[in-house]
C-alpha cells in the first residue's frame, strides 16, 4: 500500500490540474463566443462548455478517454479512424526496426568484444553515431527510400532500428565484459575454446544488461517509428494521426494519438519486463 | 564477384589491415588514430561508391558535393544554426534544465513527493514525448519558443529523476557528519549533497544534449517560420536538394558533439574529484 498510496495522489492532483487548466485555457473561446451571442451564463454552464468543446485549446480528460474509446472499441479495425489499426501499423515497424537494431548490436557487441581492431575503429563511431539527430535524418530517409521503390514499413523500420541498436550495443558490451578474471581464468583451466567461453560465460552473464537496454531501445525504436511517420505525407500510423490532427486543428484527435503511443510504449516496455523476469529466473540469476 | 566492386573491397581490406596492425603494435597515439582511419575509410568507400555506381545524388549525394553543398550555403546553414539550435535547443534546455533541479531540490524535502512523482517521472521519460509537438506549437506559435517549450518538456523528466538519485546518493554516515557539525539544512545541502549530486546531474545533462536537438528539430516539422533545420530539411527535400539536406544533417552532428564535447568538459571540471574522472 505505501507504494501505491503516493502515486495514486499524485495522479490524482494531475488531473485536477489538467481539469482547471483546461477550464483556464478554454475560458476566452467560451466567452468570445458568448459576447457574440449576447448570453450570459452561470458560472456552472461556462465551466460545462469550457469542457465540451468540439475543438478545444487543451481537451479535459474525460474527452481524451472519450476518443481513445471511441478510437479503440468504436470504430470497426479496418476502418481509417480506429487507432487499433494506426497502433498496429506503427507497432509492426517498431518491432521490426527493434529486431533488426537489437540484433546488429548484439552482433556488433559480440564483434567488439572479441576484436580489438573493431572495439577501438567501431566503438567511438557508434558513440559519435548518437551524437547525429536521426530524427532530423528520418524525413531524408524516407525519400530514399521511396526513391528506390521501397515503401511502407521497412523506412520506418530503418530509422527505428537506428535508434535502438546503440543502447544495446552500449549494454551488450559491458554485460559481455562482466565475468571478472577469475572467472575466465577458471575457464581457461578447464581448456575451454573461445566459443565455449563466450556460450557458457560471457553470454550467460550478460543477460540482465540485455534485457535492460532492450527496454531502453524498444521505447527509443517507437519513437523513431512515430517520427519517421510524420514527414513525408505517411497515411497511416500513430504519427500520421498526430500530423493530420495539428493540420486541421483536431485537438482530440492528437491527444488520443499521444495516449495510445504512450500506451503501447509502456506495454512493450512491460513484456520485455515480464520476458526479463521469467528468463533470469530459470537461468537462476534473479534477484 | 563483380570488377566494380574490386576496388572498394581492396580499399576496405587495405584499412582495416591497417586498423589490425596498428592496434597490435599498441603505439601511443594508435587509440586516436584507429578511429580516424575507420571514419576515413568509411568516408572513401561512400564516395568510391556513388562515382563507380553512379547512384544518383537525389539518393545518395557523394561527401564531396555534400561538401561543396555545405560551403555554398554557409549563410542559410548559420541562420538555421541560430534558429534551432541557439534559440530552439539551447534556451529550451537550459529552462528545461533549471526547472528540473529546482524541482529535484524540493521533491528532495518531501518523502511523499518522492514515493509518489518519481515512479510517474521515469515512466513519463520512457514515453514519446516529441508526439506533444504539434500541441505545443498550437499553443505557443509557430516561431523558436513552441520549440524551446517542447525541448523543456523533453530534457524535464530524464534530468529530474537522474538529479532526484543523485541528492540521494550521500551515505547516512556522511549526513550524520554534518548534522553533528549543526550544519543547517541549506548548509548541508549546498556543501555536501549538491557536490554529491553532481556526477548524477552531468549523467542527465549529457543524455538530454543531444535529446535537445532533436526536440527542436522535429518540432519544426508541425510548422516553423521560413527558417530553421527542421524547416530547411522538409523543404529541401520536397525540392529533392540533397546535398543541402546532407549539409544540415552535418550542422546538426557537428552541434550535437560539440554541445555533448562541452557539457563533458563541464563536467570534468565539475567533478573532478569523481573515481571516472581520475586518470
Amino acid at each position: 500500500m505505501d507504494r501505491y498510496v503516493p502515486v495514486a495522489v499524485v495522479l490524482l492532483v494531475i488531473l485536477m490540474i489538467w481539469y482547471l487548466g483546461a477550464i483556464g485555457m478554454n475560458a476566452q473561446w467560451v466567452r468570445d463566443q458568448a459576447a457574440r451571442a449576447d448570453e450570459t451564463m452561470s458560472a456552472l454552464e461556462f465551466t460545462k462548455r469550457t469542457l465540451t468543446l468540439d475543438r478545444p485549446v487543451l481537451p479535459a480528460p474525460h474527452q481524451v478517454a472519450l476518443g481513445l474509446w471511441d478510437g479503440i472499441a468504436g470504430q470497426k479495425i479496418t476502418s481509417k479512424r480506429s487507432l487499433v489499426y494506426h497502433g498496429w501499423v506503427t507497432l509492426s515497424a517498431t518491432l521490426a526496426g527493434f529486431a533488426i537494431g537489437s540484433l546488429a548490436g548484439i552482433l556488433l557487441a559480440i564483434g567488439i568484444v572479441h576484436n580489438r581492431a573493431m572495439d577501438q575503429s567501431v566503438m567511438p563511431w557508434a558513440v559519435a553515431s548518437q551524437t547525429v539527430p536521426i530524427l532530423a535524418i528520418a524525413p531524408m530517409v524516407i525519400v530514399v527510400f521511396a526513391s528506390a521503390g521501397i515503401t511502407g514499413l521497412m523506412p520506418k523500420a530503418v530509422i527505428a532500428a537506428w535508434l535502438s541498436f546503440f543502447p544495446v550495443l552500449v549494454g551488450m558490451v559491458k554485460g559481455l565484459r562482466t565475468p571478472d578474471a577469475m572467472q575466465l581464468d577458471l575457464m581457461r583451466s578447464w581448456s575451454a575454446s573461445a566459443s565455449q567461453v563466450f556460450w557458457r560465460l560471457r553470454l550467460p552473464s550478460s543477460m540482465p544488461y540485455l534485457f535492460t537496454s532492450l527496454k531502453v531501445a524498444v521505447a527509443a525504436a517507437l519513437v523513431g517509428t512515430i517520427v519517421g511517420e510524420l514527414p513525408a505525407g505517411a497515411t497511416s500510423g500513430l504519427g500520421a494521426r498526430l500530423l493530420s490532427g495539428s493540420y486541421y486543428g483536431q485537438t482530440v484527435q492528437i491527444w488520443s494519438a499521444l495516449f495510445a503511443a504512450a500506451a503501447l510504449a509502456a506495454i512493450l516496455v512491460m513484456i520485455i519486463g515480464m520476458i526479463e523476469r521469467t528468463t533470469l529466473h530459470r537461468m537462476g540469476l534473479a534477484r | 564477384m563483380t570488377p566494380a566492386l574490386t576496388p572498394i573491397v581492396l580499399v576496405w581490406l587495405g584499412a582495416w589491415t591497417l586498423n589490425i596492425a596498428l592496434t597490435s603494435l599498441d603505439l601511443p597515439f594508435s587509440r586516436v588514430l584507429t578511429p580516424i582511419i575507420f571514419g576515413a575509410t568509411i568516408l572513401l568507400l561512400w564516395e568510391m561508391a556513388c562515382r563507380i555506381f553512379e547512384i544518383p545524388p537525389v539518393i545518395l549525394p557523394p561527401p564531396s558535393r555534400i561538401a561543396v553543398s555545405f560551403t555554398q550555403n554557409t549563410s542559410i546553414l548559420w541562420t538555421d544554426f541560430v534558429q534551432t539550435i541557439l534559440k530552439g535547443a539551447l534556451t529550451g534546455w537550459m529552462i528545461g534544465a533549471t526547472a528540473a533541479i529546482v524541482t529535484a531540490v524540493a521533491i528532495d524535502r518531501s518523502p511523499f513527493l518522492q514515493r509518489g512523482l518519481l515512479p510517474i517521472g521515469n515512466f513519463v521519460a520512457a514515453l514519446p514525448i516529441v508526439g506533444i509537438a504539434p500541441i505545443l506549437v498550437m499553443w505557443f506559435g509557430f516561431d523558436w519558443q513552441s520549440k524551446a517549450a517542447v525541448v523543456v518538456v523533453m530534457v524535464f523528466f530524464p534530468i529530474l529523476v537522474n538529479m532526484v538519485a543523485g541528492l540521494a546518493a550521500t551515505d547516512a554516515m556522511q549526513r550524520d557528519q554534518m548534522a553533528t557539525w549543526a550544519a543547517p539544512y541549506w548548509q548541508s545541502l549546498w556543501k555536501l549533497r549538491m557536490p554529491a549530486a553532481m556526477p548524477f546531474l552531468f549523467n542527465g545533462l549529457k543524455i538530454t544534449s543531444t535529446l535537445a536537438l532533436i526536440g527542436a528539430i522535429v518540432a519544426e516539422f508541425f510548422g516553423s517560420p521560413t527558417k530553421g533545420m527542421g524547416f530547411r530539411i522538409s523543404t529541401a527535400v520536397g525540392r529533392l536538394d540533397l546535398p543541402l539536406v546532407w549539409a544540415e544533417i552535418l550542422v546538426a552532428a557537428i552541434a550535437g558533439s560539440l554541445f555533448y564535447g562541452i557539457v563533458a568538459l563541464i563536467e570534468k571540471k565539475v567533478t573532478f574529484w569523481h573515481p571516472s574522472q581520475r586518470k
